[in-house]
This record gives C-alpha cells, sequence and structure tokens, in this order.
C-alpha cells in the first residue's frame, strides 16, 4: 500500500489483511509486549485542524512500535497555511520523514498531497471528504465486538448528512454485506449521492430498530445545523441513548462512537454492557500500527 | 447542392452538429479566446435537419487533436468533425468522450482543493455515461451531470 487516502482504494481483502495485522498488534499497542519494527523511522504529524485523538493515537502506534514522530503545533500549522502552499509544505516536510498523516479542511487535499510526496500519505480527514483510518478501526471494533464482520445489522444514527465518518463507513459496510438501517432527522439524512453507490439501506425509527441490530453507531448532531436552539434541543433529545431505551435490544447489541460526544450517548449508558465506545477509541491504536507497517517499508 | 450558411475555408477544422447554443462553449473548450489570431467562423441556430437547430464552428488553416476535440463530446455529443485541405473533406468523425479531463471543468464544491486559488492544481474529472454524461471530480468525488455549466 502506497497511501491511504480513501477506503474506497481498498479492497475488501486488503482490509482485512489490516484488521488481521491489527489484531496482532493488539499486546504490543497495551505495553505488554514492545516491537521495533519501526525504528529509525519519522512519522511527521500535520494537522492544519485540531485533532487529539487522531494524533495522539498516531503518535502512540508510531512509538509502540520503536518509531518517531514530528509534529506540527496548531500555531506554526496555521502559520503555514497563511504563507506557503499546501504542495510546498509537502514536498519539503516529506523530506524529513518516512511518511505523513495529514489532516486538512478541504476536501481532497489528502489526494493532492500524495501528489506531491516523496514518502506515503495517510489521510487523517478531509474536510468533509474521507477519513479511512476511523473506518478502519470501527470495521475492527465491530468485528472484534460482534465476533464477525459479514452480514451485520446496523443501525447508523444521528448526523448522517455532514459525517464524514458515516460516509465512509457505510461503502465499507456495502463491502461486508451489512443490513444498514438509517435513523436521523429528515434534514440530517444521506445524500443522495452515496444512497445511489449504498442502495441496499432501509429508514427506520430509532425505538424500533433498537431491538433488531447487532450494532448501534451513533454521531454527533451538531447545534450549528439548526437554524434555532428550540429546534436543536428537539431533535437532539429524540435522537439521545439512554438505558431506558435499551431495555429491549438484543444481549449482544453494542454501541459505538466516534467520540467526542457531546449528549447524544447518556453517561448511564456507559456501564451497560452494551457500551463499546472506550474499547473502539483504544483499538485506534492497533490498526493505526497496521496502517503504519503497511505504508512505511 | 445544399447553401454553406458561411463561406468555404480552404484548410481547417469545421465542428459540425453542435448543440444548439453552444459554439461559444465549443470556443472555450478549445481554449480560443478574443487574444485569438486565427480566422474562425462561427453559425448560431442554424436550421438543421438532424436536430432541428444546431451550431458550427470552422476554423481556418488548424488541424485541431483528436484528443482536444473529443473533449466538446462533454457538451455536445452529436458533434461532428470535418478536416478540410484544399476545399474538400479529408477526414470526418463523431466526437468520442474522453475518460479524463483535466483542467476544464470547475468542481462545484467549494470546499474542494481544486477550486483553491492557492495551489499549483488543475481540476482532474473521471467522464462516464450513465443516461447521459456524467463527470466525476478526482479530488473530492463530487459527481456532476450539468457540465454545461462547470465551464467557465
Ligand atoms: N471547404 C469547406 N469549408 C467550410 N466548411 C465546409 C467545407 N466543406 C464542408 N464544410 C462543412 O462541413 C460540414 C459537413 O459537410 P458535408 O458536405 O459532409 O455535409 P453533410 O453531407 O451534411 O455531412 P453530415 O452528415 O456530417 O451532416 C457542413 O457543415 C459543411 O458546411
Ligand atoms: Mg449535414
Ligand atoms: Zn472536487
Amino acid at each position: 500500500m502506497k497511501n491511504l487516502i480513501s477506503i474506497e482504494d481498498l479492497s475488501k481483502a486488503e482490509i482485512l489483511k489490516i484488521l488481521d495485522k491489527a489484531e496482532e498488534f493488539e499486546d504490543v499497542a497495551l505495553g505488554k509486549r514492545k516491537l521495533r519494527i519501526l525504528e529509525g523511522k519519522i512519522l511527521a504529524n500535520l494537522f492544519f485542524e485540531p485533532s487529539t485523538r487522531t494524533r495522539m493515537s498516531f503518535e502512540a502506534a508510531m512509538k509502540r512500535l520503536g518509531g518517531d514522530v514530528i509534529n506540527l503545533t496548531a500555531q506554526e500549522a496555521s502559520s503555514i497555511a497563511k504563507g506557503e502552499t499546501l504542495a510546498d509544505t509537502i514536498k519539503v516536510v516529506s523530506k524529513y520523514c518516512d511518511a505523513i498523516v495529514i489532516r486538512h479542511p478541504l476536501i481532497g487535499a489528502a489526494r493532492f498531497a500524495a501528489e506531491h510526496s516523496d514518502v506515503p500519505i495517510i489521510n487523517a480527514g478531509d474536510g468533509a471528504g474521507q477519513h479511512p483510518t476511523q473506518t478502519l478501526l470501527d470495521l475492527y471494533t465491530i468485528r472484534k465486538e460482534c465476533g464477525k464482520l459479514s452480514g451485520i445489522s446496523i443501525a447508523l444514527v444521528g448526523d448522517l448528512r455532514y459525517s464524514r465518518t458515516v460516509h465512509s463507513l457505510i461503502k465499507a459496510l456495502n463491502l461486508f454485506d451489512a443490513e444498514i438501517y438509517l435513523v436521523s432527522p429528515p434534514t440530517l439524512s444521506l445524500p443522495e449521492e452515496i444512497l445511489d453507490e449504498v442502495p441496499n439501506t432501509k429508514i427506520a425509527d430509532l425505538s424500533e430498530v433498537i431491538t433488531a441490530v447487532d450494532v448501534l453507531y451513533v454521531t454527533r448532531i451538531q447545534r450549528e445545523r439548526f437554524p434555532d436552539e428550540e429546534e436543536y434541543k428537539k431533535v437532539a433529545n429524540s435522537y439521545k441513548i439512554t438505558p431506558d431505551l435499551l431495555i429491549n435490544a438484543k444481549d449482544t447489541l453494542i454501541i459505538l462512537h466516534p467520540l467526542p460526544r457531546v449528549n447524544e450517548i447518556d453517561t448511564a449508558v456507559d456501564k451497560t454492557k452494551h457500551a463499546r465506545y472506550f474499547e473502539q477509541a483504544f483499538y485506534g491504536v492497533p490498526v493505526r500500527m497496521a496502517i503504519l507497517t503497511e505504508v512505511i517499508k | 447542392m445544399k447553401e454553406l450558411v458561411v463561406s468555404k475555408i480552404k484548410e481547417g477544422t469545421v465542428i459540425d452538429h453542435i448543440t444548439a447554443g453552444r459554439a461559444l462553449l465549443v470556443l472555450r473548450i478549445l481554449g480560443i479566446s478574443e487574444k485569438t489570431k486565427d480566422t474562425i467562423l462561427i453559425a448560431m441556430n442554424v436550421p438543421s435537419q438532424k436536430m432541428g437547430r444546431k451550431d458550427i464552428v470552422k476554423v481556418e488553416g488548424k488541424f485541431l487533436s483528436t484528443e482536444e476535440l473529443n473533449k466538446i463530446a462533454l457538451i455536445s455529443p452529436n458533434a461532428t468533425i470535418n478536416l478540410i485541405k484544399d476545399y474538400e473533406i479529408v477526414k470526418k468523425f463523431k466526437v468520442t468522450l474522453p475518460p479524463v479531463v483535466e483542467g476544464l471543468i470547475i468542481c462545484p464544491n467549494r470546499m474542494c482543493i481544486s477550486n483553491s486559488q492557492r495551489e499549483p492544481i488543475r481540476s482532474i474529472f473521471y467522464v462516464s455515461f450513465d443516461k447521459d454524461v456524467v463527470a466525476r471530480c478526482h479530488y473530492c468525488g463530487k459527481k456532476i451531470r450539468d457540465i454545461a455549466e462547470q465551464i467557465r
């Protein structure tokens, strides 16, 4: 694998290869076993938009494998963004490192960066575009926590219109014959373009679908999407996951969330047997270790 | 003998059967601007048996490359090309859709990097046919069907 720009660039076999590798790295990610296979290698984190988890989990992944990480501060990133072109920044930084992780507000920035880089580019989010490493860790979590990836039933809940996480995930799920339910307010429904590519989805009601699915994937509903506070509160509350809602859920139901959450999942849900979002956050490390070993040769 | 709408040329390229009203867009696609020194004949909305109305563009003294000319198919799928030598047609062909088009279509997605004024970047679109012509942005994945609207 030369770069990781979009989940759509990966075949099913390539996705499974990364998930299998991640499995082998889990104990290393936990610090139980030491590995130095990326010793002497340097990863550059180029975040032109804020990120905590993605950036830190890449850093942890690289260091657990014996490698080093160089970072831009937020201030440096913003002054670079005002000064030189992204093309020049990439040409320069690619001389300092063995791979670049980039997050940028413009869609297609990672693909463009790859066209100017001597080293592999990993897309950590390009505006409303793609976030393939999140998708891979979501798939990993589902496989791990459900015991299978093929033929699962999943409800995607919340902002399906603007969530890049959902857009990437839904395309990947389609490769694994998932039964996909869409649960969102009408104004935040899945864009036509994606529906065209993933036709086997069903629009559903939260209370109905919650008893039927293996996975509940919850995303944040952003206040900015609504004209007024009242409207936002009404909608946000009707998609809030609480322990009461889960009474008739399958025993094996798992709840995922890309985090950070605001209040779409009640903290009381954290203690139920269904909550898996913190495990999901941990799996970001072994999955990113697998990705790093795939691109850095 | 039917009449020629505009006078004959000795040598050059005639683009016939252009969708009515799109002759100026054809010039833009071919990179012919107000700065050109070439002799160009344009006919718009002329009667046509096959199409009702059509546009025609004739570029004197120039043999444009097939690759260049095929871009016309994006906005005018029925256009035909006639290469003229010594007042006679020496080659005639229908334009065919190019699979990739660089630097011509403007991505309608405002947040797409291809619209960045700062970066050294040209748009790249992948073209296919699905009921009508569809172009997909290499950078953001946006699909567009109203291509004529996105050429400026
Ligand atoms: N020497 C020339 N100078 C300028 N235009 C020419 C010349 N010869 C032909 N044309 C133009 O080229 C086009 C094709 O000419 P042609 O004689 O093949 O007409 P046609 O039989 O109607 O062909 P088609 O089936 O492509 O419509 C016409 O628009 C015609 O006016
Ligand atoms: Mg004719
Ligand atoms: Zn675009």
